[in-house]
């Protein structure tokens, strides 16, 4: 099965990456762009079953995403 | 032979889709006695592409002197090799990443670090430093800051994460490059000389490894498409084929070929770049005087539905191919496999002089090597002086001078082509490997040989704006530059390797500007005592049918005797003495003065004195290295003002010159503006302690050596006969050029 | 006390991690050689038995191409389950750099990194405040003494939540700050937008220490000063005084 992960910072923790795009946006004529945060975007295969989703959920805990500084939300996607 | 026609070429004979010209088409059957099938005419187009049979280049590039008994290896290897004594060597190459990088800034440069630093492991060298002249368009344009922004990073992280110092490099802004950028990337290494290792395969039966990153259809027709054909409005829809770096990849095999290098499992080794396959196998065939068989079958695959000629010709990142004696094979593995990279055996060493390729048992390609190598065409084109050569200099008074003189010098300090780069190095890892004896910033870079007492000092420059005003003397000023730069840090120049940008040869004003920068490229090298180790043309750098400026870029190696002894480019001491150096009347044709002020490249820039130069140049290494001169500088981009201007902002030290002691010799009757800002070869600023003058004067022969001024203070003055020219507080100076680039770029 | 020169002691061991992507464990190896007191040994990343060290070093580099975040794929190699046990045990262990990052990632060290507030890769000489002199890594160190050091790294601006940072405050745990010449810690000399102006800290236990800067590359006058030997002579001297030899 397929499942799409979303990794983004964390509420409250600085994201430069955000910040940047977000000032540099109204030189491009987008006036009152705000709240732009940057992530991560991961796609992958797993195997089918019962435990799919949490094998996911400990993978991005232990290692896609760093849950100190940052979020993660993840689809599962039936074929 | 089947799989004759693997794609549909529609109306257009299939040569002409790969480039190749009814001639060249008729030649390739000649050679293979029949009409060659799909497969064999991609791998002939790619073999005959400007960008690897130098088919316009090759009849002048022997003009360059290419012996010196220092010199192990010259052009026609992976990269050239240098003697420093002592059973070490240097590996030294540079090329350029141009097209690609115009397209995708960032994976552009990143694979262009990845490119120049293959060449050097594949001699067997372990690479210890990178240089990047980098020339773009005017920084007033945001898509010349996305370039700069996108080229850096790009450099920076491949070359970071390789853990090579980017220790030098130049950068220039100029209109010319602004559809074409050119990204030259060098790459220096260090080898024991029994450890050096050829790209012969030699040894019919012995086995040919691809060793690395799997195959993709990535850069497919880059060689022959992106680095031979003019850039136009359709280069967007070309970026499919430019390739990703993958530098950790790079790493592991940059450790893995040094550790069988180490075991003795190699008995040839090459990579990958333009041309792929294709090109390392034909010409790793040739040096051996051999042939080779390759299976495609067998060539681990990105993309499962591959045709066999993408396969041969894709420029797939991070491969190399290795010849390894079939009794070895076990070994090599087990290396591979210790760093966690794939290794195939993808063919063997024939003796048939054909490159033949099978996709398992069936063939499907079977091409003579010598035909492939050294067989394309070569083009001779009639050389036309191109209208904007003037043959005589602007007159000294073209330009009215400038009212404000301190103005300008902050004007001038403050330009892109002047300013410091360190906004540019210190995104680069510049102290990894812990040997950088001087820092980026100065002259030229200085790295310690860790247990010796003496080291290397590298430089590298161009500049295009002196050779499109005169090509010849540009290419004589280009490397007198580079040798004066290793003077100052008080090394003696050995040999260089250089990177030819231009644009499309074909035209006669283009051919022109390149015989003559190789002719006075020649003349300097032999002059100065520096042969050319090797290096790369790069052709066709026209958009919309304007070339960039020409322009030879010269990467130089030279040797210091003492690390502990390096003369650095900052004033040191308050009350030591100013001095200058040599016998040049500067000018204002072709100096950032021009442009920046004046608004304009015109007139022909001065001759450089190669005599005066090599005398000038022993000056200043002894100066330097009896600890004499206290500093020293070369007068280059922004003229003596900014050069002084430099070592004072650098050293924390002001200045006051005194111009009417600047005026003499053959700088007689000179008009400030000029003195001050105006540009020529064979200048170079020292400072000393007073007593430290006096013998320098005395020792000086018949170098001119004036003092000039007095280093000290919190100021720049230049005084002339009607009082202070310039008087500027030394911090504003300091603003205007440490955080000009910083400022340009801020988001 | 830091022990007599004279006296022949036998050298304090030290291991240097070697990840298929570091590339500053050369640098670190040939820094620890130039020391009378310390000998170094390569230590694979497939490497268990450290039974022989008295110190282990991560050095800096890419650990394993670094892609995903800094040191997140390192830290479950083989080695580093060993590093954890060593670790446990009291031996001492330095991240330098990515190895600091590696340390953060495996939870040996408290907080996290992120990019560098300025999006970019710095290269470049800084001030270290030394906020703690009695670790076995700063003990040669004055508290409150100025050095410098180079940074060279594109995410070592470290976070831990307000609840981590007050406990590193209170315990100590703070050992480098990023400071002006002068040794003032002000918002100008922050490199990389660091909470706190942090450039290394250590764990409470303080035998596991993490630093940004390169303490390496500054060993020797002819290549940019001698200010990082203090941390090295700091670990010779603790693992002399520890052993009693």
């Amino acid at each position: 099965m397929k499942a799409k992960v979303y990794i983004t910072p964390k509420a409250g923790i600085l994201d430069p990456q955000g910040l940047t795009i977000e000032r540099s946006l109204p030189a491009l004529g987008f006036e009152g762009v705000s709240n732009v945060r940057v992530g991560k975007y991961i796609e992958l295969e797993l195997p089918d079953g019962e435990g799919a989703g949490e094998s996911l959920e400990r993978m991005c805990r232990k290692l896609l995403a760093n849950p100190i500084i940052e979020d993660f939300e993840y689809e599962l996607i039936e074929e | 032979m089947s799989n004759t026609t693997g794609q549909d070429t529609g109306q257009k004979p299939a040569y002409e889709l790969l480039g190749l010209t009814a001639g060249e088409y008729r030649g390739i059957c000649e050679r293979m006695g029949r009409e060659p099938n799909y497969v064999e005419l991609a791998v002939f187009s790619l073999m005959w592409s400007e960008h690897c049979g130098y088919k316009h280049s090759r009849p002048l590039l022997g003009r360059l002197p290419t012996e010196g008994e220092r010199i192990l290896q010259g052009p026609g290897e992976n990269a050239g090799i240098v003697d420093i004594g002592g059973g070490l060597a240097v590996a030294m190459k540079i090329e350029s990443h141009n097209h690609p990088s115009a397209i995708e800034p960032f994976q552009g440069a990143a694979t262009g670090i990845g490119g120049i630093v293959r060449d050097i492991f594949a001699m067997g060298a372990r690479p210890v430093a990178n240089l990047d002249p980098l020339h773009f368009g005017s920084l007033d344009k945001p898509r010349q800051r996305f370039l700069l922004d996108g080229v850096v990073e790009g450099i920076a992280a491949y070359g970071n994460c390789m853990g090579i110092p980017t220790v030098a490099g130049e950068i220039h802004f100029e209109d010319a490059y602004e559809d074409n950028c050119l990204i030259n990337v060098m790459c220096v290494g260090l080898v024991r000389q029994e450890d050096i290792i050829r790209a012969r395969a030699t040894g019919p039966g012995n086995l040919v490894v691809l060793i690395g990153s799997s195959t993709g259809r990535d850069g497919i027709g880059g060689a022959s498409i992106l680095a031979s054909a003019e850039f136009d409005e359709t280069a967007e829809e070309k970026r499919p084929t430019v390739q990703v770096g993958n530098p950790f990849m790079e790493k592991k095999l940059l450790e893995a070929c040094l550790e069988m290098r180490d075991k003795g499992l190699l008995v040839a080794l090459q990579d990958l770049g333009a041309g792929g396959l294709s090109s390392s196998s034909s010409e790793m065939a040739s040096k051996g005087g051999t042939g080779i068989d390759i299976d495609i079958a067998r060539v681990p695959l990105r993309e499962p539905d591959m045709e066999p000629f993408e396969i041969m010709i894709s420029e797939s990142q991070e491969r190399m191919l290795a010849v390894v004696e079939p009794s070895r094979e076990a070994e090599v593995m087990a290396v591979c496999e210790k760093w966690d990279l794939d290794a195939t055996v993808v063919g063997k060493v024939t003796d048939t002089g054909r490159l033949r390729v099978f996709d398992g048992d069936e063939p499907i390609a079977d091409m003579p090597v010598k035909a492939l190598v050294d067989e394309a065409p070569t083009y001779v084109v009639e050389p036309r002086r191109p209208e904007h050569e003037r043959d005589q200099p602007l007159p000294e008074d073209h330009y009215p001078q400038p009212e404000d003189l301190g103005r300008v010098l902050l004007d001038l300090l403050a330009s892109p082509n002047v300013c410091s780069k360190r906004w540019v190095y210190e995104q680069y890892d510049h102290m990894v490997q812990t040997d950088n004896a001087l820092w980026p910033g100065g002259d030229a870079a200085v790295l310690r040989i860790k247990g010796r007492r003496d080291g290397i000092a590298l430089t590298s420059d161009g500049n295009g704006r002196r050779t499109f005003l005169d090509p010849r003397r540009g290419g004589r000023a280009v490397v007198a530059e580079a040798a004066r730069n290793l003077s100052c840090v008080g090394a003696e120049p050995l040999a260089i390797t250089n990177c030819l940008n231009f644009g499309n040869p074909e035209k006669g004003p283009i051919y022109y500007q390149f015989q003559q920068a190789v002719e006075g490229m020649a003349e300097a090298c032999e002059a100065l005592g520096t042969p050319v180790t090797g290096g790369n043309v790069s052709f066709y750098n026209e958009s919309f049918g304007q070339a960039v400026y020409p322009n030879p870029v010269v990467g130089m190696l030279g040797l210091v005797e003492d690390t502990g002894r390096l003369g650095t480019h900052r004033f040191q001491n308050a009350g030591d003495l100013i001095l200058l150096a040599g016998d040049a009347r500067p000018a204002a044709d072709g100096s950032e003065y021009q442009l920046t002020v004046h608004g304009e490249v015109a007139g022909r820039i001065p001759d450089v004195d190669l005599e005066g130069e090599r005398r000038l140049q022993a000056l200043v290494r002894r100066a330097v290295r009896e600890g004499l001169a206290a500093s020293a500088h070369d007068i280059s981009d922004g003229g003596l003002a900014c050069c002084i201007a430099e070592s004072a902002i650098e050293g924390g030290l002001g200045a006051a010159v005194d111009l009417e002691a600047l005026a003499g010799g053959a700088r007689d009757g000179l008009r400030p503006d000029l003195l001050l800002f105006g540009e020529v070869s064979g200048l170079v600023v020292l400072s000393a302690a007073p007593a430290a003058a006096r013998r320098l004067q005395e020792e000086a022969g018949d170098v001119p050596l004036a003092v000039i001024g007095e280093v000290g203070g919190d100021r720049l003055t230049f005084t002339g006969a009607g009082g202070p020219a310039i008087d500027v507080p030394l911090a504003a100076a300091a603003d205007a050029w440490q955080n000009a680039l910083e400022r340009r770029m801020a988001p | 006390m830091a022990a007599s020169p004279h006296t022949a002691a036998p050298p304090a061991r030290f291991g240097v991690v070697i990840f298929p992507g570091s590339n500053c464990d050369a640098d670190t190896h040939d820094a620890i050689e130039t020391f009378a007191g310390a000998e170094g040994r390569y230590l694979w990343h497939k490497e268990t038995r450290l039974d022989d060290l008295d110190c282990v070093i991560l050095p800096g580099g890419f650990s394993y191409g670094d892609y995903l975040r800094s040191g997140a794929i390192a830290r479950f190699s083989p080695l580093m389950e060993a590093v954890r046990r060593f670790a446990a045990e009291g031996g001492l262990v330095m991240g330098i750099c990515n190895g600091f990052q590696v340390l953060l990632e495996a939870g040996l060290l408290p907080g996290a990194m992120q990019q560098n507030e300025k999006l970019k890769f710095i290269c470049r000489l800084v001030s270290l405040k030394v906020e703690n002199d009695q670790t076995p890594f700063t003990r040669r160190y004055r508290q409150g003494q100025v050095i410098q050091a180079p940074i060279a790294h594109h995410e070592g601006n470290y976070f831990i939540d307000e609840e981590g940072l007050a406990e590193l405050e209170a315990n100590g745990q703070v050992v480098l700050r990023y400071c002006d010449p002068e040794g003032e810690v002000t918002q100008e000399a922050n490199p990389n937008g660091s909470l706190a102006n942090i450039a290394g800290i250590c764990n409470r236990e303080g035998n596991v220490f993490g630093m940004m800067p390169h303490p390496e590359r500054v060993c020797d006058a002819l290549v940019g000063g001698t200010d990082g030997r203090g941390v090295f002579d700091s670990i010779i001297d603790s693992v002399r005084e520890r052993s009693g030899r």
